[in-house]
């Protein structure tokens, strides 16, 4: 239970230190944090493959009257994507947001936001209580929006403002729904949830906190909010806010629509979700073709990416959630979150070294980079081969596991959805290819050394990686699922 | 009607106000009170959706407790980006709105 | 050790291209050591499996990538053939590649890319599954990419990108059409094709066209063929790779493991197919000759004339007969070795006398007799002469129109025999008897890069005066009929 104390408290005491301490000391024990957070997140996937399901009830109470914390597969997947998202964005900010270059304002605000944030997510992965959800959600977003703000120019601030509204609204939704859930059933534990009646206003109450959790997880056409916000925060923060952000929130809609409440949902709304999901995916990647800076590439980027995972709600719920295919449906989501959030923190990474070299993002600004910083414009291609979803990669293998399952379940539309969606992304990760490999004479700029280079790079090719060896992952990811994964060829 | 029937009457009506406010008002600060009545609104609704049983269920008490320090810290946020926005651009709303701004 | 033998094969090109990535540009020596090393234990490792395989061995490896998703890699004669091509084609670019870039910039990024190239091959030959060869067939594309836009200048993007351009979306269409099947039969093996009797003849038509439709793009089918002639934008070597070792030869080859493997013969009669796909395939070997014609440049004649002659291979596997099918399987390796033999002599008479055109070609016969001697050999062995490579071939295909009933294919055959005299013919008569243009100088003084296209040659020669005996292609092209298709 240690591993639990120390992914929850760690990084708040983390954050605490690094705002009290003064600035050598801050970033010491923001290093110290991250790496006693990285190895509880890993010691904990283990004793989850080793001895299943973890549950922790606070305080000895169980619910409903308590609050259990709880660590089954996914979140213990979860946990451990963040924990190497969050290693590499540290070492990289360690001199991308050094006080010399980056300004003594992001420099402070950087560390502590940071370990909030990652607090909040390692409290939305583990929570299986809405209200106790509700408050992760709420640390998640405040400290989100901080890290959009730090850039302190007014687009930032207006980028930070804009987010705010979303979320603070998506709050309130959410709360709505809680309190709807409580009046109905006296309980918000979700496994206590699943095993009730329904109740008359249990539909309005889902409807209420999807809606809440669509804004926050910036899905079609709540998505506006996010390619500026992700586009003027620094690179690192950037990394951390699309890499990671909306994984929280739509993992909590995953638990509720598939685990807690899968009687309240109708195949209607199921579909709803996975067509808002699909014109994520073209809308997202029409926009990203028309830009011309590379963050708001890779911004829009995400919002198509997150479309990707809402196919999976028709593909495993509802009548689909009985056959076979559905734990194909899943696990290919899964792999997709964790094969995106590796490639997109890489992408933005690499897109803020790039930025301190060339002084700008825009395409134009970047021509004939590859020759010069080999090593960023290799990991750049890995990780956009892994968002196009092109064998072998995590994003290849999430994908061909999706489009089976619909094949299977008769859904053969989201495959093409999956197909097309690819085809797109290869499109708008062209462009900026292309710029970069196209030979200039030789631009007048100091690269930056390659152990700078080589953190994104790891990302990236463990996004390659994922496709060829996700052994470990599949250990995980079906425990605690009832439906547990079986071995087809 | 019976007391909690009133609060809960009462929360409706603040989340209706406040939703109104959120959508109708462009400067920044009317938008974070507005935030705050429908915070407001929600807590009183599930003081009420407590207060139904022969006994009151402590647990909605904990919860609107927990919940006002979340809010109370979300406006603090709020009103200091406001500020910070404020002080760079000279305005308290957003850019694409200034257009009949009241700031 | 026998489940490891495909990994090893896999390896020998993986291997030395991942470390070639770090290597400093001008560690020369290493990476010459590194690469050659790799192709020439390739090479001595698939002569072993060459003998344990005639003797009936066969190897299987499986690789699970998720639930519902394995690699699985086997060694049938069939792969063995088309990967001791693409082996022995490797280990000859190899060489004259290091020859041709000299002391130029940029090699570890070329070498790397060209080992994952041929890697992605050995995989696609290699596989057992129809996603496996999916999986090996999209790294095929994406590692091709860099060696495309090689030199970095406006004409490579383009042609890098064009490739792209037709390659994506007609991989998406496989991936789709294969995502189809899977879904209606189980997961599809080469050694055990799925049983296709139940399913609606509409629904397999439609997903047999997009199968054609994703590989037939590699092989350049018209009118899926574009991106081949502008991609001789890119340096000599990577022509070699595109026309003879790897990119076209995978399209033809997973044309014959559809045809063969996935639908069988008898279900491709039955549905109709094996008309439609012959006649596809004669429209481009007629077409691919005629735009051949009108080129000006060595170099795109060399292109058409490869769209036009790949596509012998796929009339070989679409007139379903055991002659025709001998006869395409023979060619895959036939084309290759004179096709890079051609693209080797395009490309020194680049480098050494600085000739793309083909005007420039008068008088150089003399002067560059080994060259020149090699692509007249190559260049008759394309017409369809005695006793080279193609005229097995042609005879074959021949008779295999005969025995499949389909006669119309004779003329075809004539037809393009013509039309390649006419675009090979005035080229050597240029080469050894027109009156050489007084400004053009040319030499030979490159033995590393003359020595691949004498052996090449050379190969080209043999496999034709050789065709009786077991060993040659032809030998072995029978015996894979003999035995994966006639029981």
């Amino acid at each position: 239970m240690t591993a639990f104390l120390v992914l929850l408290v760690g990084p708040l005491c983390g954050a605490l230190a690094a705002i009290a301490l003064p600035g050598r000391a801050a970033r010491a024990a923001a290093a110290a944090t991250i790496a006693a957070t990285l190895v509880a997140a890993v010691g904990l996937a283990g004793q989850v493959v080793a001895q299943g399901v973890l549950r922790l009830e606070l305080g000895g109470w169980a619910p409903p009257l308590g609050i259990a914390l709880e660590a089954d597969g996914l979140a213990a997947v979860m946990l451990v994507m963040t924990a190497l998202v969050m290693t590499a964005v540290g070492l990289t900010a360690r001199h991308a947001l050094a006080p010399d270059t980056a300004g003594a304002r992001a420099a402070f605000g950087f560390w502590p936001l940071m370990l909030l944030l990652w607090a909040a997510l390692n409290a939305v992965f583990l929570s299986r209580d809405l209200f106790n959800l509700y408050v992760g959600l709420e640390l998640l977003s405040l400290a989100a929006i901080g890290l959009v703000a730090l850039g302190g120019t007014a687009a930032a601030f207006a980028a930070a403002i804009r987010y705010m509204i979303f979320a603070l609204v998506g709050s309130l939704l959410y709360l709505a729904g809680v309190i709807l859930i409580y009046a109905a059933h006296g309980t918000l534990d979700m496994h206590l949830l699943s095993g009730l009646d329904p109740a008359a206003s249990d539909g309005l109450a889902l409807a209420l906190m999807t809606g809440g959790l669509l804004a926050k997880t910036a899905l079609f056409p709540f998505h506006v909010w996010l390619p500026p916000a992700h586009g003027s925060a620094p690179s690192p923060a950037s990394a951390v806010l699309s890499a990671l952000v909306p994984k929280a929130s739509f993992v909590i809609l995953l638990r509720l629509w598939l685990d807690a409440m899968p009687d309240r949902t109708g195949e209607a709304a199921l579909t709803l979700l996975a067509m808002l999901g699909a014109a994520a995916v073209i809308w997202g990647s029409v926009r990203a073709i028309a830009q011309v800076r590379l963050k708001l590439i890779v911004a829009y980027s995400t919002v198509a990416q997150i479309g990707y995972l809402f196919v999976v709600f028709p593909l495993a719920g509802g009548a689909a959630g009985d056959l076979p295919s559905a734990s194909g449906a899943w696990n290919g989501t899964s792999m997709l979150i964790v094969s995106h959030a590796l490639a997109k923190s890489a992408m933005f990474l690499i897109a803020g070294q790039w930025m301190s070299v060339a002084g700008s993002d825009r395409l134009a600004d970047l021509r004939g980079l590859a020759l010069l910083m080999p090593m960023s414009a290799a990991a750049f291609a890995m990780a956009a081969v892994s968002l196009a979803g092109l064998p072998p990669s995590g994003g290849f293998t999430g994908k061909y596991l999706i489009m089976t399952a619909a094949f299977a379940s008769g859904q053969w539309v989201w495959a093409l959805v999956m197909a097309v969606g690819g085809l797109l992304a290869a499109v708008y990760l062209y462009r900026p290819l292309a710029v970069l490999f196209a030979r200039t004479d030789a631009p007048d700029l100091a690269a930056l050394s390659r152990a700078r280079q080589v953190v994104p790079l790891i990302l990236a090719g463990a996004s390659i990686v994922l496709g060829i060896a996700s052994a470990g992952l599949f250990e995980i990811l079906p425990v605690g699922r009832p439906q547990a994964a079986e071995e087809v060829l | 009607m019976t007391d909690p029937t009133l609060y809960a009457v009462t929360g409706a009506a603040l989340v209706g106000i406040g939703f109104y406010g959120l959508l109708s008002a462009r400067h920044l600060l009317r938008r974070v009170i507005a935030f705050n009545v429908i915070g407001s609104g929600l807590f009183v609704f599930f003081g009420a959706a407590g207060a139904r049983g022969e006994t009151v269920d402590p647990v909605p008490q904990a919860l609107i407790i927990t919940g006002i320090v979340v809010a109370l810290s979300a406006s603090a946020l709020a009103v200091g980006l406001i500020a910070a926005q404020a002080r760079a651009r000279a305005r308290a709303t957003l850019p694409d709105e200034d257009r009949g701004g009241d700031a | 050790m026998t489940a490891i033998l495909p990994v090893l094969l896999l390896l020998t090109s993986l291997l030395p291209a991942t470390i070639t990535f770090f290597l400093d540009q001008d560690r020369f020596r290493l990476r010459n050591t590194l690469n050659l090393g790799g192709a020439i234990v390739k090479v001595g490792l698939i002569v072993m499996m060459l003998l344990a395989v005639a003797g009936g061995a066969s190897y299987e490896t499986s690789i699970p990538l998720a639930p519902g998703l394995v690699v699985l890699l086997q060694i049938d004669t069939l792969a063995l053939m088309f990967v001791s091509l693409s082996a022995f084609l490797w280990l000859l670019t190899t060489v004259y590649a290091i020859a041709y870039f000299g002391r130029k910039r940029e090699q570890s990024r070329f070498f790397g890319f060209f080992g994952l190239c041929v890697a992605s091959t050995t995989g696609i030959a290699l596989s057992g599954s129809l996603i496996s060869f999916f999986i090996f067939f999209e790294l095929l594309t994406l590692t091709t990419w860099p060696l495309v836009a090689h030199k970095q200048d406006r004409a490579s993007l383009r042609a890098a990108r064009i490739y792209l351009l037709y390659a994506l979306p007609c991989s998406v269409v496989l991936l789709i059409a294969i995502v189809w099947l899977k879904g209606i039969t189980g997961p599809i093996l080469f050694t055990d094709p799925p049983d296709l009797s139940q399913v609606d003849p509409v629904t397999l038509r439609v997903i047999f066209a997009m199968f054609i439709i994703g590989v037939g793009m590699k092989a350049a089918i018209v009118p899926l063929h574009g991106w081949l002639p502008a991609a001789m934008a890119a340096p000599a070597p990577v022509s070699a790779l595109l026309h003879a070792v790897a990119v076209v030869k995978a399209g033809a080859f997973g044309v014959i493991r559809l045809v063969y493997d996935v639908f069988g013969v008898e279900r491709m009669t039955a549905l109709g197919l094996g008309l439609p796909l012959a006649v596809l395939a004669s429209v481009t070997i007629l077409w691919g000759s005629i735009r051949a014609l009108q080129q000006t440049e060595i170099k795109k004649r060399l292109a058409f004339s490869t769209v036009s002659q790949v596509s012998y291979i796929i009339l070989g596997a679409a007139l379903a007969s055991p002659m025709g099918l001998i006869g395409g399987l023979a060619h895959l390796v036939h084309q290759g070795l004179m096709k890079i033999t051609l693209f080797f002599c395009a490309g020194i008479y680049d480098e050494r006398a600085g000739v793309r055109a083909i005007a420039g070609l008068n008088g150089l016969g003399p002067r560059m007799p080994w060259t020149s001697t090699c692509f007249s050999l190559a260049a008759i062995g394309m017409i369809g002469l005695p006793p080279l490579a193609g005229f097995v071939t042609k005879i074959y295909l021949g008779l295999g129109s005969l025995q499949a009933g389909a006669p119309w294919v004779l003329a075809v055959l004539a037809a393009s025999t013509l039309l390649n005299a006419a675009y090979f013919l005035p080229m050597l008569y240029r080469l050894w008897f027109a009156d050489p243009a007084p400004e053009v100088a040319g030499d030979e003084a490159a033995p590393a890069l003359v020595a691949p296209a004498v052996i090449a040659a050379m190969g080209a020669l043999g496999a034709g005066m050789l065709a009786a005996s077991g060993v040659s292609p032809l030998g072995w092209a029978t015996l894979i009929v003999e035995r994966e298709v006639a029981p």
